[in-house]
């Protein structure tokens, strides 16, 4: 077991050419005064999709991306060694060789950026995954809802870590955002980065429970403040999931967050995001409001169970010119 | 590309729409248009053919006829003819043809979207999901207005023929606004849209006759200027209907002149962006590149001013700039760019000549670091930081995608900076402070003020001017009244109605009177004649009676002055203007028999007639007491989420020449509602029986009337008339007397496009409430701004 560990924490380093984020000192003067205007973002993300397109072969490259950025995801209660097998396994060759080999891309090496499971099926992953680099995200801190003591969250953590977890998906207190206590949030998120190690952190901040875009932009600021590697907006759990405008409140912040400390967060939407023609949606939406920098899964993942099916099925139109189905494509 | 390179880079590839069906559409006509004349296609009379070009390539679309002097009859002639049976049918009739033509819209609404954007060079983006759906949209509500029409708007009837002139930046969007309220009211039309961009003006004809529109009803004529012209100048034609340039907008106004032909004119705009310091600065970036890297900057509601806070003014220059490296410019049917083409080279001259001017005058220029597409008439969107107001590129409309940014220190420096220009036409502000937005937004002179947004369109708000970026509405409520005339006009006639008397004069010629030294009420105060002279007043049986002050131009200048001065009486609550009001008519009523022996002695009236136009001046004026906090504007039901409110607000210094019978009610027919509504007047009495109104100065004294707000000047009514009718610090004026002179209102007012009403020698029955009072004097008295206010946290 310690010498799996030892291996997997070595995946680190294919993020290492982008130093880590490694937080700043909490100043509220940075965000306090932050006002967003959800109709005129809600404006922009409306048109942001519909300002750019992308066909043929681009749209091809593009969705291969859209592969390698997918953190392969089942969070389910009855997810037993048998289903995650299948999805480390899917992980690893997402997509099928002859089509790969239709786009010329069968030596690119194309994975999914990361397989995310609860903590108790992390050992499930790393033998499934066996010698391979590829992440194992844990969900943690109780997750979806947060609802357990700090010291619970961090003893969650640093379990997942020692089973295996190179990257661990943290909550945050809903309860801290609903009643603006900034401090606390920060020194709970700073604490779990501490817990973390050498494990990235991706802090989901439940944006469907956050009543304002603007209490949105203030937990980003604060997570990002306290160390996050990502931020994150849905546990997938909530009743409203990942939406572009609620993405672009939160890569709008990476972006001044960069300006103002050189750091890049990562971005990670989750949840509702199934069909191809959204992942172009949301690369665009990265590619214009972050640059391309951050197309590519150690600034970018999409948190997915379902995603990679369409995807498949597009690209198997690309090279065929038939519409696919969906028995054609080895199951997850 | 090899599918690694792009997996590798993340660029973006060509994403063409297919102009496929555009093409075979201009093949059906074989690339040569005629001209659409009663439901048929028509060669020119002038045998004469001008190309259509594609500006993203430049490359030539088709052949369109141009029509002269005689096709321009025959279209007027058509729609004339097409009138009668059109406005027989009904509203409900014309409600089914509207409601079809939208249908029929939307079923060829990507047709529409391509052809347009090859004929004029935006971006199929723009023209698929704004300009089309919006056209829609047009046709669908203005449906509901014909329908609505008999029933909700039973006192007023059509127009007649309608002479509609478009531009090239929105080439079907403004057919739309043009021909469906036209239609929906139950007039006729004969349309010319610009040269440069007819081409969906004429598939759009082909979908008149799709869906069995009466021929006549709507008629098509292409071609430029003179086209234009000959439409304008068409004795039969009964309205004018523009959209363009400011230039032409006053070119059209002086041609009409005394016409009758009613006018609306939305014209240029120099619209500021107000950006306060605690703004969502990132929707502000975006709010830019809607308002002036929409459609190339060719947008005459174009937010083209920046007006940005000192405090954060840095800040927003660097997040603008980035922005604009990642906008891309290219072929207008590319589905991966923001900004198209110019319309034409002529254009892009000017926008360069315009930027080069900016460059030489010292203000500091900023464009990407990307180039331009060479093929096509393209432009690089541009920034202008710490441009000063004298500056050239600040005052005059680029039309382009150009931005002339400078910054302010104050609220109030903001308004005034925004204020600073003789158009009026749009505005946008930036604050996450609903109290200052709504202290701003009524500040600012434009018909449009958008909070937290900009170029937000829709059918059920009125879009349209003030000052010189033209008047008239279009779309709502308001845009109807430009395509429909009160019924109670046809009662208006060439003679007086006031009785002839045949009494003696009622003066005592046994009593020595005091000497009474009459003179002018400016400011408040009664000032005598810069000129020193005065006229003699005679009675009916032309004994001299008294004297007036004989008013020159240099008391006219010191009225509009005095009137300027007075601040707060527009801003004051309706209750309030109401408690003025009906302490004036409290007063009148204290007096009323001095004023009716007044009256008695100027005109020879009997007692009865006398008192009984006092009376009914007393219940005028409680009339527009009782509408001064009661004229309320409306919440339209825009599309968008978000509240439009339709506000009326005061024109602003109103120059009112009274008619010269009815002494006291014609004054306070035409002064009252001007005031009621927020208006400050510089009031022409009756020149030949003015001593009502010199009368009254006193009761204006006793009344809590604030200085400055109702000004007097007598004197000779065509001299004094002219001088106000050039003056251009007058917002508006109301002229009652003859016809000619109406024209030379109507002529002179061009220059500074003051609103005009004049009556052209028809009189009104002014002791008639159908005739001296209405919604129709508030309408006049008062323009309406609408004020977009989004919502949502």
């Amino acid at each position: 077991m310690a010498k799996t560990k030892a291996k997997r924490k070595s995946t680190a380093k294919t993020i290492s050419h982008i130093p880590r984020n490694e937080g700043i000192d909490y100043n509220a003067d940075l965000f306090i005064d932050l006002n967003i205007n959800r109709s005129a973002v809600e404006r922009r993300a409306a048109t942001i999709g519909k300002r750019r397109s992308v066909k043929k072969q681009w749209q091809a490259a593009w969705l291969l991306k859209a592969v390698s950025c997918i953190d392969l995801t089942t969070l389910s209660g009855d997810d037993t060694p048998s289903n995650v097998h299948r999805l480390c396994a899917k992980a690893l060759s997402p997509i099928r060789q002859d089509l790969l080999t239709a786009m010329d891309m069968q030596s690119a090496n194309i994975t999914v950026g990361a397989v995310c499971v609860y903590h108790n099926k992390i050992k499930d992953a790393v033998s499934s995954l066996g010698s391979s680099t590829l992440p194992i995200a844990a969900v943690s801190t109780g997750f979806p809802a947060g609802q357990i003591p700090l010291k619970e969250k961090l003893k969650q953590i640093k379990l997942s870590v020692a089973a295996g977890a190179t990257e661990i998906d943290i909550v945050v207190s809903r309860e801290l955002v609903l009643q603006s206590k900034w401090k606390e949030l920060y020194r709970e998120v700073k604490a779990c980065r501490e817990a973390c190690g050498e494990a990235h952190m991706k802090t989901i901040l439940a944006t469907g429970e956050i009543p304002t875009y603007t209490k949105v932009a203030k937990a980003s600021w604060v997570s990002m403040m306290a160390g996050s590697d990502f931020i994150k907006t849905s546990t997938g759990k909530e009743p409203v999931n990942a939406t572009v405008a609620v993405s672009l409140v939160m890569i709008r912040c990476i972006r001044e967050y960069e300006a103002l400390t050189g750091f890049k967060v990562g971005f990670k939407p989750a949840g509702g995001i199934r069909k191809a023609k959204q992942a172009l949606e949301w690369l665009i939406l990265i590619k214009e409001e972050l640059g391309d920098e951050w197309l590519n899964p150690q600034l970018f993942r999409f948190g997915a169970s379902s995603l990679l099916g369409d995807i498949e099925r597009q690209l198997e139109h690309y090279v065929t010119g038939r519409y696919s189905a969906s028995y054609r494509h080895p199951m997850a | 590309m090899s599918i690694k390179e792009i997996y590798d880079s993340m660029e973006y590839g060509p994403a063409p729409e297919s102009d496929t069906a555009a093409i075979d559409f201009l093949e059906s006509h074989n690339r040569k248009f005629q001209l659409f004349i009663n439901g048929k296609w028509n060669a020119p009379a002038s045998k004469t053919y001008f190309d259509s070009i594609n500006p993203s390539t430049k490359k030539k679309l088709a052949k369109l006829a141009e029509a002269n002097t005689k096709d321009v009859d025959d279209a007027v002639k058509s729609a004339k003819a097409a009138l009668p049976k059109w406005i027989a049918i009904g509203g409900h009739q014309r409600s089914r043809y509207l409601y079809a033509l939208a249908r029929q819209i939307q079923k060829h609404a990507r047709l529409f979207a391509v052809l347009e954007s090859l004929d004029n060079g935006k971006p199929i983006r723009e023209t698929r999901d704004i300009d089309i759906p919006l056209v829609a949209r047009h046709f669908y509500h203005h449906a509901g207005w014909a329908q609505l029409r008999d029933t909700e708007l039973s006192d007023y009837e059509e127009v007649g023929v309608i002479g509609q002139i478009i531009p090239w930046n929105f080439p079907l969007l403004m057919l739309s606004w043009k021909i469906a309220p036209a239609l929906a009211m139950g007039n006729t039309v004969v349309l010319k849209p610009a040269e440069f961009t007819s081409l969906t003006a004429l598939l759009f004809a082909e979908i008149c006759q799709q869906i069995g529109l009466p021929a006549g009803v709507i008629n098509v004529i292409t071609g430029a200027g003179e086209t234009g012209a000959a439409l304008v100048n068409h004795k039969q034609v009964n309205k004018i209907a523009f959209t363009g340039s400011t230039e032409v907008g006053k070119i059209i106004k002086r041609a009409i002149a005394g016409t009758g032909k009613k006018l609306s004119l939305e014209l240029g705009g120099k619209s500021p962006f107000i950006v306060f310091e605690d703004a969502d600065l990132d929707s502000v970036v975006e709010g830019v590149v809607n308002a002036i890297w929409f459609n190339q900057g060719q947008v005459c509601c174009a937010g083209s001013r920046l007006l940005v806070q000192e405090s954060i003014a840095d800040k927003l220059y660097t997040k603008i700039k980035a922005r604009m490296e990642t906008l891309r410019v290219g072929n207008s049917l590319d589905k991966c760019i923001d900004i198209g083409a110019i319309v034409a080279p002529v254009q892009l001259k000017v926008i360069n000549d315009l930027v080069q001017q900016g460059v030489a005058a010292g203000n500091e220029m900023w464009q990407p670091s990307w180039a331009c597409p060479t093929e096509g008439y393209f432009y690089p969107p541009t920034l202008f930081t710490n441009v000063s107001p004298s500056s050239k590129i600040a005052q005059v409309e680029i039309f382009g995608p150009v931005l002339a940014a400078m910054t302010f220190r104050s609220h109030q420096e903001a308004v005034k900076l925004a204020n600073n220009t003789v158009y009026g036409l749009a505005s946008s502000l930036w604050t996450e402070n609903i109290n200052l937005a709504l202290d701003i937004a009524p500040q600012i002179k434009a018909g449009t003020v958008w909070i937290n947004c900009t170029n937000v369109f829709d059918a059920a708000s009125g879009f349209g001017g003030y000052r010189e970026s033209g008047y008239g509405r279009e779309g709502g409520l308001e845009g109807l009244y430009e395509y429909m005339k009160p019924k109670v006009h046809k009662e208006f006639r060439s003679t007086s109605f006031d009785k002839k008397s045949s009494n003696k004069s009622q003066s005592n010629p046994t009593e020595i009177g005091i000497d009474r030294t009459t003179k002018m009420y400016i400011g408040g105060k009664q000032k005598r004649p810069d000129g020193g002279y005065s006229l003699t007043i005679t009675d009916a049986n032309g004994e001299a009676i008294g004297e007036v002050s004989i008013g020159n131009r240099k008391d006219i200048r010191n009225a509009v002055e005095a009137a300027h001065a007075t601040k707060g009486w527009s801003a004051k609550t309706g209750h309030a203007k109401a408690q003025v009001l009906y302490f004036i008519a409290e007063n009148l009523f204290v007096r009323k028999e001095e004023f009716a022996k007044r009256l008695m002695q100027m005109k020879g009236r009997s007692y009865e007639d006398a008192t009984k136009e006092v009376d009914t001046a007393i219940e005028r004026i409680y009339y527009y007491a009782a509408y001064a906090d009661k004229y309320d504007g409306r919440v339209h039901h825009t599309t968008h989420r978000n509240v439009t409110l339709a506000m009326p607000e005061a024109i602003g210094v109103m120059a009112i020449v009274c008619p010269d019978e009815f002494p006291l009610l014609g004054f306070i027919s035409t002064v009252l509602p001007a005031i009621a509504m927020g208006n400050k007047v510089i009031v022409i009495p009756s020149e030949t029986a003015p001593l009502s109104a010199t009368d009254f100065f006193q009761i204006l004294d006793t009344s809590d009337v604030p200085g400055g707000v109702i000004n007097i000047v007598t004197g000779n009514k065509e001299e004094l008339t002219e001088v106000l009718a050039k003056h251009d610090d007058i917002d508006g004026i109301w002229y009652f007397g003859s016809k000619k002179g109406s024209t030379g209102v109507e002529r002179l007012s061009a220059d500074n496009m003051k609103r005009t009403w004049v009556d052209y020698g028809k009189h009104r029955d002014w002791i008639k409430q159908t005739h001296g009072q209405g919604q129709e004097f508030l309408r006049q008295a008062s323009q309406i701004k609408n004020i977009w206010i989004p919502y949502g946290a």
